[in-house]
């Protein structure tokens, strides 16, 4: 029993290890100076595809991703963990999408690869925390979510059963398939590239890469058809571009502030037994603890 | 028409703190905007729901008690929400980004092609000129958030979509009581209105909850750790300090993502916001997205071995020094100064 999967992944800009020149002056955000990553639940969610399709013979795992030609980058890395192929999402008509317009956009290239039994995604991205892309696209395709995976248990007649993980404990549910679910970060991590994938699919490349690029083994494009990733414009998907980018998002920035927190005049004491004391006294005399 | 609607989140005929702080926040915006305050109940045994609620000030408490409806699920509550939004039009919906309302508020926000705004931490009345059309728009909510892994507060609106929903983490906003006599009329919703049986598609085979197994966000004392705490074993002494202060421990994300902690005791912008009278941060560094969640504690003690960390800058004491090294010595001298 095969299944087609599809996951979504997205390439962020990794905040989680922003420096002191990630903003700029004017308050916006320095992305040139911000490394793009593979979404981190991103890579939990292709973990839970590769290992189902390490149990049931015959799956196959195609990743999607929209964003630049480089974000071909996060397929080739799917690629190397061993995805199937990939497909990126490109053009200026997603420019400027809120999560709606962008769930719409994705939904349309879900159902570009054909028929699809399972959609895989990370709960949330780290460059906007919000979570609603996965819910948007299921409800978009019309079927049922399973948010906060933390493990797919099995896939058996026509269901899946997923253990989620949510705030105050465990649930486990059954959903019938096709089915979007969205997986947490405390699921497994994503298995490490493989170096024999990696030696064939760091060729890998969407067309506009291969254009600018002009690779070295051009007739190694023709003999191996997963080097050639995919790139979908609105063109290439059934789409209405009226749902995609600013027309299509009901949300507007009004605007955007950077952050700055009022320091305080702080007391600098050392780790000595007298520093510690007399810091104790203080409190207690306070009646801040004791 | 064009109320302010909150969806109450319910655990066992009990609506959450989330939702009272919602109803609290959505009362405050309801009167400022002239409209009325409604509430959507959804589940099974809900008979005590009305009498803990109404006190925050809820004109109309839409019930929807079924025995399909025990245990949360996509499918129905969207659907239910879905269908009596279109009926009643509210021009606000706000639920709170916990599990269920971060699965739900999106798909209600999708079928409506509405927009949503997740994880606020304020919310605001005002107007709201379009840039390009110049067109003008009188009392839109404002949508306040952080991004960008919190180096940026965004303000986002929605000027030609209905409902504008947003959802708001627990312990952001004050739950406050308006008047504990207040009155309003309770609906009940015919369910089979809104949900068809295709909507139970997805059943829930087991669940195990806890009940809030710390008290993080009404603790006056939290002894908090960060990734400067290097290791599980050495958050034994964060808990020893916490045990002898009657505190609860916090930590930071990045001390979570490390596996070192629960996530539950989380604070920051994708955690808890707590304000407690003391907070000691052990080890943490400080990035905004963890301030963000504490800014508001009366008195902070940082311990850094870093004199430079982020953290010290919002702090009343700076100790700098390791954990190892200094918590003990806190414990010591705190049980030798208060006997």
């Amino acid at each position: 029993m095969g299944l087609k999967i599809v996951v979504l992944a997205k390439q962020v800009p990794d905040t989680q290890h922003v420096g002191k020149d990630a903003m700029k002056e004017d308050g916006t955000v320095n992305r040139a100076a911000l490394p793009a990553i593979f979404n981190p639940e991103d890579k939990n969610a292709l973990e839970q595809a590769l290992r189902l399709k390490d149990r049931y013979e015959g799956t196959t795992v195609q990743v999607l991703t929209m964003g630049p030609a480089r974000a071909a980058e996060i397929i080739r890395e799917a690629l190397y963990r061993g995805a199937d192929g990939g497909a990126v999402l490109s053009g200026r008509e997603f420019a400027g999408s809120d999560t709606l317009a962008t769930s719409y956009a994705i939904s349309c290239g879900i159902k570009n690869f054909g028929d699809f039994d399972m959609v895989l995604c990370g709960r949330q991205a780290i460059d906007g925390d919000t979570a609603q892309v996965g819910p948007q696209v299921a409800e978009k395709l019309g079927l049922p979510q399973v948010t906060y995976a933390e493990e797919i248990v099995a896939v058996e007649s026509g269901q899946v059963t997923v253990k989620r993980r949510v705030e105050r404990g465990v649930e486990l549910v059954k959903a019938p398939l096709p089915a979007v679910i969205t997986v947490n970060g405390s699921a497994a991590e994503c298995r490490s590239r493989n170096a024999k994938r990696v030696m064939r699919f760091k060729r890998a490349l969407v067309p506009s890469e291969a254009q600018a690029q002009a690779p070295a083994y051009p007739e190694l494009y023709q003999k191996d058809e997963a080097l050639n990733i995919k790139e979908w414009g609105v063109k290439d998907i059934e789409t209405d571009v009226n749902m995609l980018g600013l027309k299509g998002s009901p949300t507007k920035v009004k605007e955007i502030q950077s952050v700055s927190f009022q320091a305080k005049e702080s007391k600098r004491l050392t780790s000595s037994d007298e520093d510690i004391d007399g810091l104790m006294k203080e409190l207690i005399g306070n009646n801040i603890i004791g | 028409m064009n109320n302010v609607v909150v969806y109450l989140e319910i655990e066992e005929g009990v609506a959450a703190d989330v939702s009272l702080e919602l109803l609290t926040k959505g009362r405050k915006l309801a009167t400022t905007l002239g409209v009325q305050l409604e509430a959507v109940a959804i589940g099974s045994g809900l008979d005590k729901i009305p009498a803990q609620v109404m006190p925050y000030g809820v004109d109309t408490l839409y019930v929807a008690d079924d025995k399909r409806l025990t245990f949360y699920t996509s499918l129905p509550h969207t659907s239910i929400l879905v269908g009596l939004f279109k009926d009643i039009e509210p021009q606000i919906a706000l639920m709170g980004a916990t599990s269920t309302g971060r699965d739900l508020g999106p798909r209600v926000s999708s079928a409506l092609f509405s927009g949503l705004t997740a994880d606020c931490t304020s919310l605001e009345i005002g107007d709201y000129t379009d840039a390009k059309s110049g067109k003008e728009y009188k009392n839109l909510l404002y949508q306040i958030r952080p991004a960008f892994g919190g180096n940026i507060v965004a303000t986002i609106v929605n000027p030609e979509h209905r409902p504008q929903m947003a959802t708001v983490r627990e312990g952001v906003m004050k739950k406050e009581i308006l008047d504990a006599d207040y009155k309003g009329e309770i609906k009940r919703i015919d369910i089979d209105k809104y949900v068809s049986s295709t909507d139970f598609v997805v059943s829930v085979l087991e669940r195990q909850m806890e009940k809030g197994k710390n008290n993080l966000k009404n603790s006056p004392i939290i002894v908090s750790g960060g990734y400067g705490v290097g290791s599980k074993e050495n958050f034994q002494l964060l808990y020893d300090l916490a045990k002898e202060l009657h505190a609860e421990v916090g930590a930071s994300r990045a001390a979570v993502d490390a596996g070192w902690v629960d996530h539950d005791r989380q604070i920051g912008q994708t955690g808890v916001t707590v304000r407690p009278k003391l907070y000691i941060a052990c080890g943490i560094s400080g990035q905004i997205q963890h301030l963000a969640g504490m800014q508001e504690s009366g008195i902070v003690i940082s311990v850094n071995s870093d004199p430079d960390a982020p953290i010290n800058a919002v702090a009343d004491y700076v100790i700098t020094g390791t954990v190892e090294d200094v918590l003990p010595k806190l414990i010591k001298y705190f049980k030798k100064n208060s006997k």
